[in-house]
């Protein structure tokens, strides 16, 4: 199975050591009240690039990624340690503004969250957060993500209708274009494909690949070949330790770790 | 037997039965105050009879009220000879009218005793700005003593001649009522301004006598004014009072009316069916639209309406925010833990708390301790006479927002509750604040559930009367809340109310057989007002939702 999977785009393998890196995770330990959820996790994201993080669930991928935006702020009894840093920026410094933070590292969910606005309304919502009324310039920015997010032929008739109105497909993609509208560094996608069908899910890999070249994005995934699809780098996490990080033509191909192969050749469990 | 219980069949029925009783009920009620209310407009034809009684006898004109079948022992014990055989007797309760004449306005007759009944033509029913109806037959129509008409003609004549005298009378009380009101308005604004002037202790004793003299000559110029609107008021009386008309009541008596004391004239036993559909209507509409009369007994609820109405719109204006806003901060805010949910309880517990007691509350609060308060900084030239110290129809619709701010904070938080947590994540992981979250998503969102916080407390402050006795709502207000004087809208008024009303009504009126169907009528008023008060709060939830759809499940 592994072979198969590997360098499905015959593309060269990458080395980390080589890479421009955006985000450090250092020493990162994370409690749920008397759970540790992350247990010493230390990594390094490239920028520009795709990074995967597989694993069972429960494994604690979504939260590390919920980590460098610091959603995990929202949870009341979640207690940080160690330092995340972006930009050799530590964003768990107190003089840290969050949502400064969040608008340079946005984020996709599991499951589409339009809010209960027009389609353009959601695009714009971002920016009418900034400040910015220029009609013309929100007109432009509509436009300019909805193509990026390849949404604009199949909604540029219908932009004042109601958001929810939309397919679940078109709605992740809508929630994508609602992320890069606002021009962010970092893009997090948490599972953002497990509720799609295939045509979909293939529409919204597509569109990762081709926002590779512009963001650095972090992809969590329950799904293997998704990860192999799509992604430069993939962490292999269990029970919240980080086993493997690695290219993932070579994670896939030649795991370094026997619990790695275990995952991937799906003998887990 | 037992399987039969298993297959769950007894409940379906206990379910439904309950289902239906309780239907049954609310479309019996509705059905009930629907035909006792609306039928009291519709004019029933007036019937002529002979009543005999151990020799005597009297003739009977009136209309038929009420029909009873009672037993003859009853009648037996009242003094009435009724053949022994005889079981059951049937009474009429004749409304005969003519107060001023008889004092009798209403009778129970048995009809044992009574003639074959009669329908004469020549009948007429007169509603009388006092004393009630009259019936009798006309006779002829007077002008400055001079009979004008008579016989046939005179109905028709009747009737052009009182259209002149109900236009004159509506001109003089709007004289009354809107130009000698303001007058009297603005000398009481003088009386005030001398007042202050007095209180207000910068001034020189020359400066003061300069300015209240000032005063004394602007009252002098209004009591001129009042003096020439109060002649041409006497001149359109006696212009008014020029007709008259003649009519024979049933003991032969002939009286001699005067038209403008006459609201409105009609032929019964002529009247077509379209006639006395039209007739219908012009009672109605005078109904909804008229000014109490005779303590209430006659004449229409608009203050009452209007006082509803008003007092329901401005307690919604005033719990909407404060509901929402705590529910909000409840929800959104505040650390949960034991201190939310001893509000939270406590919030529940106001809900159950009986409504006199928010009366009293507001009687001890609002209007003494606030309404005082306001006097005693704002107002101190009107003392001892409160302005906002007493009730009034601000301080009943504070009561009242009070009374219902449970209702909207317990449906609001519900609404917060139900809203997706990947909504709010979404808004915040595009950097908006907590804050922009709020109020650019969430409260948006939770507009519909906020609208049926609004629903229900609108429903049951439109209904509560009890604790408005005792801050504002009175049996007779003189003025609307809103007229056409400086601020336009007088919060500090007492005001009429559609509950009150019915119970004043009802339960304070001299003339109870008379009041009946007014009470019906007004209940009819008042449940179809909290139905279009409702169902309008409703159509704006239904948008509300339609533009939010699917963002509650």
């Amino acid at each position: 199975m592994s072979a198969g999977l590997a360098n499905p785009r015959g593309r060269k393998r990458l080395n980390l050591r080589s890479e421009d890196i955006s985000m450090r995770v250092n020493d990162l330990n994370l409690y749920y009240g008397q759970v540790q959820a992350l247990k010493s996790i230390t990594m390094e994201i490239p920028r520009k690039r795709v990074t995967a993080f597989i694993g069972p669930s429960g494994c604690g991928k979504s939260t590390l990624l919920r980590c460098f935006n610091r959603m995990n702020d929202l949870v009341d009894i979640c207690r940080i340690e160690g330092e995340i840093k972006i930009d050799d920026q530590d964003i768990y410094a107190p003089s840290v503004d969050v949502p400064e933070l969040r608008r340079k590292v946005g984020m996709v969910f599991q499951k589409p969250n339009p809010f209960p606005k027009s389609i353009y309304e959601n695009i714009a919502y971002g920016l009418r957060l900034q400040g910015v009324k220029n009609r013309r310039k929100l007109d432009e920015v509509v436009e300019s993500s909805l193509r990026r997010a390849a949404l604009w032929d199949e909604v540029k008739d219908r932009l004042d209708d109601n958001a929810f109105g939309l397919s679940g497909g078109q709605q992740q993609r809508l929630v994508i274009a609602r992320a890069i509208a606002i021009e962010p560094e970092v893009i997090l996608l948490d599972e953002p494909c497990s509720a799609l069908d295939p045509i979909s899910t293939a529409k919204v890999e597509e569109l990762i690949i081709d926002l590779k070249e512009s963001y650095t994005i972090v992809i969590v995934t329950h799904n293997m070949q998704q990860a192999a699809r799509v992604s430069d780098f993939t962490a292999y996490m269990y029970l919240g330790e980080l086993i493997e990080y690695d290219d993932t033509a070579e994670l896939f191909t030649n795991p370094s770790r026997k619990a790695t192969e275990d995952y991937i050749t799906g003998r887990y469990g | 037997m037992k399987q039969w219980f298993k297959s769950g069949d007894p409940w379906i029925w206990l379910i439904g039965g309950a289902v239906s009783i309780s239907v049954i009920m609310v479309v019996g009620l509705l059905l009930l105050i629907g035909v006792r209310g609306l039928g009291h407009f519709w004019q029933p034809p007036i019937v002529q009879t002979t009543f005999h009684d151990q020799g005597q006898q009297e003739v009977v004109l009136g209309s038929i009220r009420q029909v009873e079948t009672v037993t003859a022992q009853t009648v037996r014990e009242a003094g009435f000879e009724v053949p022994e055989d005889q079981d059951l007797v049937t009474r009429y309760l004749f409304h005969l009218g003519n107060r001023d004449l008889t004092g009798r306005d209403f009778q129970w007759f048995i009809g044992d005793f009574l003639d074959e009944f009669e329908y004469p033509e020549s009948a007429i029913m007169l509603e009388r700005r006092e004393w009630g109806n009259f019936f009798g037959h006309l006779v002829s129509i007077k002008e400055d003593g001079e009979v004008v008409a008579e016989g046939e003609a005179a109905f028709s004549e009747l009737q052009s001649r009182l259209r002149r005298s109900n236009d004159l009378m509506g001109e003089t009380v709007r004289i009354e009522r809107y130009d000698i009101g303001r007058i009297n308005r603005a000398i009481e604004m003088e009386r005030l301004e001398q007042r202050r002037i007095e209180l207000n202790d910068s001034l020189s004793s020359e400066e003061r006598a300069q300015r209240i003299a000032q005063s004394e000559a602007e009252v002098a110029r209004l009591n001129q004014e009042y003096q020439v609107l109060f002649d041409e008021l006497q001149e359109l009386r006696s212009v008014a009072r020029r007709d008259a008309l003649v009519a024979r009541t049933s003991d032969g008596r002939e009286v001699t009316i005067v038209l403008a004391d006459v609201v409105r004239a009609t032929r019964a036993n002529t009247m077509s069916i379209g006639q006395k559909v039209q007739e219908y209507g012009a009672r109605f509409w005078a109904f909804m639209t008229g000014y109490p009369r005779e303590a209430n007994t006659e004449g229409g609820i608009f203050p009452a309406i209007f006082g509803t109405v008003m007092m329901v719109f401005i307690m919604s204006i005033v719990v909407t925010p404060f509901g929402v806003l705590a529910a909000i901060y409840l929800r959104e805010y505040a650390k949960q833990g034991p201190v939310t949910r001893i509000v939270r309880i406590s919030v529940n517990n106001l809900a159950g708390v009986p409504s006199i007691v928010f009366g009293v509350f507001g009687l001890g609060f609002f209007v003494y301790f606030l309404g005082g308060n306001i006097d005693a900084l704002f107002y101190p030239e009107r003392l001892p006479a409160p302005t906002f110290g007493s009730p009034g129809l601000i301080w009943a619709s504070l009561t009242l927002a009070l009374l219902t701010l449970p209702v909207v904070i317990v449906s609001t938080e519900e609404g917060l509750t139900r809203i997706p947590k990947a909504m709010r994540e979404g808004s915040l992981a595009l950097g908006a604040t907590k804050a922009e979250t709020l109020w650019k998503v969430i409260v948006p969102v939770s507009t519909p559930a906020m609208m049926t916080g609004l629903i229900l407390a609108v429903a049951r402050a439109a209904g509560e009367v009890a604790p408005l006795m005792l801050v504002g709502v009175v049996k007779l207000a003189p003025n609307l809340p809103v007229d056409g004087q400086f601020p336009f809208v007088h919060l500090e008024r007492r005001i009429m109310h559609l509950g009150f009303h019915i119970y004043d009504v009802g339960f304070q009126s001299p003339n109870a057989e008379a009041a009946r169907p007014l009470v019906y009528a007004t209940a009819l008023v008042l449940v179809g007002l909290i139905l279009i008060l409702n169902l309008s709060a409703i159509a704006i939830r239904n948008r509300l939702r339609e533009r939010y759809k699917s963002a509650g499940d």
